[in-house]
């Protein structure tokens, strides 16, 4: 508020003339992901062109121009602005439309930044310790302009691709080591060099968008950041496997996305680098966007594939393998959004180049989604091989509130969590499955002290109880019974032989389920037992949720020292359980207490534990 | 009635294989939910039977077959805004909202609150979305106040 006030007092003054000094060379760069929208960065571009417009400098001429870019990453700072002038890049954060005004008088006219919105040193400290070779261009370019792309040597990618042979282009790729990044980690070389063997034309490549995760955002990020990336990507696959036709497959609950993604497709098809002909090499290449309809199911291969050809998203069981028998039966590659990204700068780059980033067996980079109870949440890309600990206080700056860090869930609901004893772990494909999680499409969840580890795996155990097909008995069945022993123990009711129990269950499904949701919807329960073995002991033996999230294990009392006798909770009680009179302090009567937490939600002096 | 906006999507996908999902959602487009009668005139023309319109149609979370509010709530369950509260904000709205137990849409037909697994907006956890305005960092007072200066706004 106090800041609030400040800009307009001191914008009241008569805007200096546009005389005063205009700078030759001005870029003004405002997020605008999911993110940034959310915090009002159209207002703040709108905001702009006017007050630009108002100073007599004309927004969109040459080099004087507001840009719209992609998601930088850093979205808990939103809306973030920079303002290159002269080539000086200044970088504001936390900036609402009211505060433009100022930026333009006594920045891009004054010539002074308005020092204390910059950003501060853990913008500088999130990025510096990152490896961007994906995420460079988004933040920087236009998404919806194709000429960025070009201007940053975009499109160079497919066209060394098609004056080089099919199998030139597989080795390439296989050199590179690049690995599929939707979880799996199958070698992306290999599977082209497969397909492109497979019998029956037509073929067709696929780039799977239907990011299901929850807590997971590097593709949508990525598609909204730089779209023509994935088409490139898409062409470069296309021609190494003999495939004239491209389908993105991408969830309807994006649709920032697959709009960009669409003016996209149209850009690219009028300059001729889709349609027929590309680059006058002879191959044709087109690109069909289809629209998910919310089923997590449908990011397994076979599934994804019925769901286009508009069938129920049912997996199959394996082999025959996509790459044999796919869409149509014919033979099919399906890549990630991610891996399809990473191919423009590898073949440009070459393969020597990427993979001298990476460990022996993980090449590259990888992009999480670090979110959570951290400070810096946002979209990263790190080189594979960096430790947990350097994620987490390097990038991520450490903890919200410096509370204690318990553990970091990666692979969503198929992998399982990195406890703090584990934290100097490397990140790779192969560490994170020999602990029992997996590096999945890449969401990192950091959880702290007031995390409870059984309510976790209990969240993640619903949804993919919800998410199952119901086709094979283990997993429809089995999470079933697995969910029930969980909100037994979450409800105060846990028996005896219930975490053995668990396991015994959790091993039967990952051995018998039909496809990768059932293979690895124990993962997390497995993963939690194993680490936090004491919680559900805990949870179970005395009755007690260690960190007083399960609402039925709660036990309110109120801490005498801090209650301040303001009554609030006792207005708000619904049984009548807080005894409380004016000038005394507050008390709960256990025997009455409903255990509903309106009480501690109404404190405002955190007295009530 | 129904003919004319159906028949439009038909000469889209006339000639497309495997356009069950897309026909659905443009019929959802056009009439906010999945009228029966236009399943079985679908079925008729193109000659698929009508089970795997609404085998397709119950399968996947984005369709519905009963009409819904005229104001969508979307509470965006996924793993980072679990973490931080989107429980308490959801309970919040529905008792603001008095949505009945089980129910998903109020009395009046205003307001329909759903669930979703992820809007891959983590990093403004707990996020709500009210008629596809997003907005971030909720907190279940902070949700109340949005719905009522959406009402106020509308």
């Amino acid at each position: 508020m106090a800041e609030k006030k400040k800009t307009e007092s001191k914008t009241k003054g008569k805007p200096k003339k546009a005389n005063a000094r205009i700078p030759k060379d001005l870029t003004v760069r405002v997020c605008v992901g999911t993110g940034g929208l959310a915090a009002g960065s159209q207002e703040v571009i709108d905001e702009f062109y006017s007050e630009l417009k108002s100073h007599g400098l004309p927004p969109c001429i040459e080099k004087k121009c507001v840009n719209k870019t992609g998601c930088r990453g850093f979205c808990a700072k939103d809306v973030l602005v920079d303002v290159i002038s002269d080539g000086d890049l200044s970088t504001y954060q936390f900036i609402k439309p009211d505060m433009v005004s100022r930026i333009i008088n006594e920045h891009i006219i004054g010539g002074n930044p308005v020092t204390e919105w910059l950003v501060g040193p853990d913008y500088h400290t999130f990025h510096d310790k990152q490896t961007k070779i994906l995420l460079k261009q988004c933040g920087q370019i236009d998404p919806e302009d194709i000429d960025a792309y070009t201007g940053i040597g975009g499109y160079e990618g497919a066209r060394k691709a098609l004056s080089l042979t099919p199998f030139e282009v597989i080795e390439e790729v296989k050199a590179s080591g690049l690995r599929g990044r939707g979880g799996a980690g199958f070698l992306t070389g290999l599977k082209w060099e497969l397909c492109s063997m497979a019998k029956g034309t037509p073929r067709y490549i696929i780039c799977n968008a239907d990011e299901g995760d929850p807590g997971a955002f590097m593709d949508r990020s990525v598609i909204e950041g730089n779209p023509h990336s994935v088409l490139e990507g898409m062409i470069i696959g296309g021609y190494a496997i003999g495939s004239n036709h491209g389908y993105i497959y991408i969830r309807a609950e994006y649709p920032l996305a697959i709009e960009r993604l669409e003016i996209a497709i149209s850009q690219a098809t009028e300059r001729g680098l889709l349609g027929k002909n590309i680059f006058k090499t002879g191959f044709d290449f087109d690109i069909k966007i289809k629209q998910g309809a919310g089923a997590f199911i449908c990011g397994e291969e076979t599934a994804l594939i019925a769901s286009i050809e508009g069938k129920r998203g049912m997996p199959r069981s394996k082999p025959p393998f996509p790459v044999n028998k796919g869409l149509w039966g014919k033979p099919t590659v399906i890549n990630n959004v991610e891996t399809l990204s990473n191919l423009p700068s590898i073949i440009t780059n070459g393969a020597k180049w990427y993979s001298s980033i990476g460990t022996e067996k993980s090449k590259g980079t990888k992009v999480f989604a670090l979110t959570g109870k951290i400070k810096n949440s946002g979209l990263i890309e790190v080189p594979m091989g960096i430790s947990v600990k350097e994620i987490i206080y390097d990038i991520g700056g450490g903890m919200e509130r410096n509370r204690k860090f318990k553990a970091v869930q990666t692979g969503g609901p198929s992998g399982g969590c990195i406890p703090a004893s584990h934290i100097d772990m490397p990140v790779d494909y192969e560490s994170l499955i020999s602990i029992g999680s997996m590096m999945g499409s890449g969401g990192m969840v950091v959880m702290d002290d007031a995390t409870c580890m059984v309510d976790m795996s209990k969240f993640f155990l619903s949804f993919t109880q919800h998410e199952s097909c119901g086709k094979c008995v283990p997993c429809r069945i089995g999470t079933k019974r697995m969910l029930e022993i969980l909100t037994r123990i979450t409800e105060g009711k846990g028996r005896e032989g219930d975490i053995e129990l668990l396991l015994e269950i959790g091993a039967d499904i990952k051995l018998s389920s039909l496809c990768g949701l059932g293979q690895s919807a124990p993962n997390p329960v497995l993963s939690t037992i194993k680490f936090f073995r004491d919680e559900y002991e805990a949870h179970i033996k005395d009755g007690v949720c260690p960190a007083s999230v399960c609402k039925a294990l709660r036990r309110y009392v109120v801490n005498a020292e801090v209650c301040k006798m303001c009554g609030k909770c006792f207005r708000v009680c619904p049984s009548g359980a807080i005894k409380w009179e004016p000038k005394k302090k507050a008390e709960i009567d256990k025997s009455k207490c409903v255990k509903c937490g309106a009480c501690f939600e109404a404190c405002p002096f955190n007295s009530i534990m | 009635m129904i003919e004319k906006a159906c028949r439009k999507i038909l000469d889209k996908y006339y000639l497309e294989k495997g356009s069950v999902i897309s026909i659905l959602q443009d019929v959802q487009e056009a009439y906010g939910y999945i009228p029966e009668d236009t399943v079985f005139w679908f079925s008729e023309k193109l000659n698929i039977p009508a089970s795997n319109f609404f085998g397709v149609a119950t399968f996947y979370a984005q369709f519905y077959l009963k009409p819904r509010g005229k104001n969508i709530i979307t509470a965006c369950c996924g793993t980072a805004c679990h973490v931080k509260g989107a429980e308490p904000m959801i309970n919040r709205i529905r008792a603001d909202l008095a949505i009945a137990e089980g129910e998903d849409t109020t009395y009046d037909s205003q307001f329909t609150l759903e669930k979703i697994a992820c809007v891959g907006a983590c990093s403004i956890a707990p996020v709500l979305i009210i008629n596809k305005k997003i907005h971030g960092n909720m907190s279940p007072e902070k949700a109340s106040r949005a719905l009522k200066d959406f009402e106020k706004n509308k």
